[in-house]
């Protein structure tokens, strides 16, 4: 019997997407959150080369304030696959005076990552930066280009995009200019969970439930840790808990679950009834919070 | 790769502000259970503030701050649910007349349109625009939803009489009449999105849903001859694949098998395919589609942008092109202007040489031009740098389009589609 191969569609266009940026730039560099979509994105590049090696290294964005488990998976992959790791941290900037801390109920570094972003991009010359960003995330992604061209600031003009027509990627740019490119832009959070599960990928055990230390605020189940403000009538409790999205511990809410295997993780996507961005606490600061710190160079 | 890849089908929506694509797009979110809990009760939230009766599933899609205000979406956004057999993927595209490089734009990754019709107001110019646009990219399938039966009393009539005015256009066009299906629907109540209705027994067809989900994985792709561009070549270096040298890339069009015996172009060597590989995994064959990397038999010269072809398929090899350009940027398009030409991966220099006139996006004809603006469809004849190889778009879409780069600003400024 002939063995004939035929492709996941979306992973297809990743795979081209991720050959294209390697080819047309000079270097590019793969921002690694420790995510399941960056950690989704080294697989695909992992795809796209073999038997070569990934030809960009990743970039991660510390906040200090990140999981530590998430954290130790990171290194443990970076070991694994003979990947080059830079890490940048945003304490850096802060010691700097180049940022200032945020303080009080709701502070965190998340928006202060732009800055040390922006700095690592100058440092190295980056000319692409490629992230796990998907249109169906959030309304102002829904309209980001598989390349988006980000001028010296970083900024994103979302009225003056090209156009991307077919599979055809344009990523021609001019001196201090960028390119955030973005191969999974077409998945839906259940696909990338279907694609994990079908891959078994490796992810951070904070992905799966566990019992952890937490305390409820305006409806959602934050994580007790020095890192995150909590007044004192905030009572912490031990919860069976998971998270869906992994972002600094002091922006990303847990939810509730029993789900232990990648199994019962889909099962529960699939039937749940909160988006993921939902659990997202900075983007519940304002509606329009995603589309305002994509226009400062958030990527 | 696993065989329960589920199928993925894009879509063109176009439709002007008030004839209920949102609504239509919001509806078949919802009834697919697609919309989430908390985007639900946002959708409540934002209805009742604006005084609504009923829910404004409109409001599921538009996405930027400034078009929150206007109540208009004005750029392609990209819509995303799933059904248990299929992935879908709308491209939303404005409908208003300046906005044909949107509509451009997501017809070009489409397979299929959903033509909206208010059915008080019938067939308007936006309606032949459309359609045209459709024609022009060769989406495979046109659905004319007929919108708002509720608001002309699910009226057989007001049906038959829009849908004999459109197969007029469908004379005019290249498809044939089943290519093109017309469906009677109530966004705002469901009639016919994702369920028939009790309220049209007249009408015997599928639901809007119910024929997306019937269309078979063969009808949704382009068939033509095998066209495989090199995007990067894979050399490890490494002592377990030393002597690797991959050819990594997209397949279009039909198979390749190992042992096939292949053309690179534009050196016209021939040799055969000698592995087909995708991760760590070895297959004989791999059908359109497919992000693969092929070894060859032979150590023939092949580099970035290069195309494989099967021997006996060859495409046509040129260096000057007559084709039909959509100008999708402010910049005009002038008699004697330089652009680099990409094609697929491939990039050549480009000099207009004459522009033939402006077609009209109404099927009326076209006119004298000695330019293209923004939006305007015209026929371009060019003189290229070096030959490039490919096939007419009516017989290949990936090999018989390209795009053209300024090159100073570097924006993509047209989209071409090669006679």
């Amino acid at each position: 019997m002939k063995n004939i191969f035929v492709p996941n569609p979306k992973e297809a266009e990743s795979i081209q997407i991720i050959r294209e940026v390697a080819a047309q730039f000079e270097r590019p560099v793969l921002l690694f959150s420790g995510g399941k979509d960056s950690i989704t994105l080294v697989r695909l590049a992992q795809k796209a080369f073999y038997p070569a090696k990934i030809p960009f290294p990743l970039l991660h964005v510390d906040t200090g304030h990140n999981f530590p488990e998430t954290i130790r998976f990171r290194d443990q992959l970076v070991e694994e696959l003979g990947l080059e790791l830079i890490v940048r941290n945003v304490q850096d900037a802060i010691d700097q005076g180049k940022v200032q801390e945020e303080k009080g109920r709701y502070s965190s570094r998340n928006s202060l990552q732009t800055t040390t972003l922006l700095d690592a991009i100058e440092e190295f010359k980056f000319d692409a930066c490629i992230g796990g960003a998907r249109r169906d995330e959030e309304k102002a992604r829904a309209k980001e280009r598989v390349f988006s061209v980000r001028d010296d600031f970083g900024q994103w003009d979302e009225k003056n995009q090209r156009p991307e027509l077919f599979d055809m990627l344009n990523g021609k740019v001019h001196q201090g200019q960028n390119v955030r490119a973005f191969p999974i832009s077409n998945w839906t959070e259940l696909d990338v969970w279907e694609y994990i599960k079908t891959e078994n990928i490796q992810i951070p055990s904070i992905y799966f439930a566990h019992r952890r230390e937490t305390f409820v605020r305006d409806g959602m189940i934050w994580t007790a840790s020095e890192h995150v403000y909590r007044e004192e009538h905030e009572e912490v409790e031990e919860r069976m808990v998971r998270f869906r999205t992994v972002g600094d511990m002091t922006c990303t809410a847990a939810v509730l679950s029993e789900a232990e295997t990648l199994e019962e993780v889909v099962d529960e996507i699939r039937a749940s009834t909160i988006s993921e961005r939902g659990a997202r606490i900075d983007d519940k600061r304002s509606e329009a919070a995603m589309e305002s710190r994509k226009k400062v160079g958030y990527f | 790769m696993s065989t329960e890849n589920r199928k993925l089908i894009n879509i063109a929506t176009a439709g002007s502000v008030d004839d209920g694509k949102s609504t239509l797009i919001g509806r078949l979110l919802y009834d697919t259970k697609s919309l989430t809990t908390d985007k639900l009760e946002a959708i409540e939230r934002n209805s009742k503030q604006k005084g609504f009766d009923y829910l404004d599933f409109s409001l599921a899609t538009d996405g930027l701050v400034a078009e929150r205000e206007q109540g208009i979406t004005i750029d392609v956004a990209h819509i995303y649910f799933n059904t248990q057999k299929t992935n879908y993927i709308i491209a939303d595209t404005p409908g208003h007349v300046e906005y044909t490089r949107n509509m451009v734009t997501g017809a070009s990754t489409s397979q299929v349109a959903i033509i909206l019709i208010d059915a008080r107001k019938g067939v308007i110019e936006q309606t032949y625009r459309h359609f045209f646009i459709n024609n022009l990219l060769r989406v495979g399938h046109v659905i004319v939803a007929i919108n708002k039966m509720d608001l002309v009393d699910f009226d057989q009539q007001v049906f038959e009489d829009i849908k004999a005015d459109f197969e007029g256009l469908i004379e005019k066009s290249d498809y044939n009449d089943d290519q093109v299906t017309f469906i009677p629907v109530s966004a705002l109540h469901g009639d016919n999105i994702a369920t028939g209705s009790d309220k049209m027994d007249w009408y015997q067809g599928p639901s809007l849903l119910d024929y997306l989900e019937d269309l078979e994985i063969d009808e949704l792709e382009d068939h033509s001859a095998a066209r495989f561009s090199v995007q990067y070549v894979v050399r490890p270096k490494t002592d377990a694949h030393h002597d690797f040298r991959g050819f990594a890339g997209k397949l279009y069009g039909g198979n390749i098998a190992v042992g096939d015996e292949v053309t690179v172009l534009p050196t016209f060597t021939t040799t055969k395919v000698k592995a087909i590989h995708f991760f760590d995994q070895e297959f004989d064959e791999a059908v359109p589609g497919s992000s693969i990397t092929i070894t060859l038999e032979d150590e023939v010269n092949v580099s970035r942008g290069d195309m494989l072809v099967k021997s006996s398929e060859l495409p046509k090899s040129e260096k000057q092109l007559s084709a039909t350009i959509c100008q999708v940027n402010s910049k005009p398009l002038k008699i004697g202007a330089k652009y680099i030409l990409q094609h697929g991966v491939n990039q050549v220099l480009a000099k207009v040489d004459s522009i033939e006139g402006l077609v009209h996006t109404d099927f009326s004809g076209g006119e004298a031009a000695d330019q293209l603006k923004l939006n305007d469809i015209g026929k371009v004849n060019f003189r290229l740098s070096k030959p490039i190889h490919f096939d007419p778009y009516k017989e290949s879409k990936s090999n018989g389009s390209f795009i053209l780069i300024d090159e100073s600003s570097y924006d993509t400024t047209s989209v071409g589609f090669i006679q």
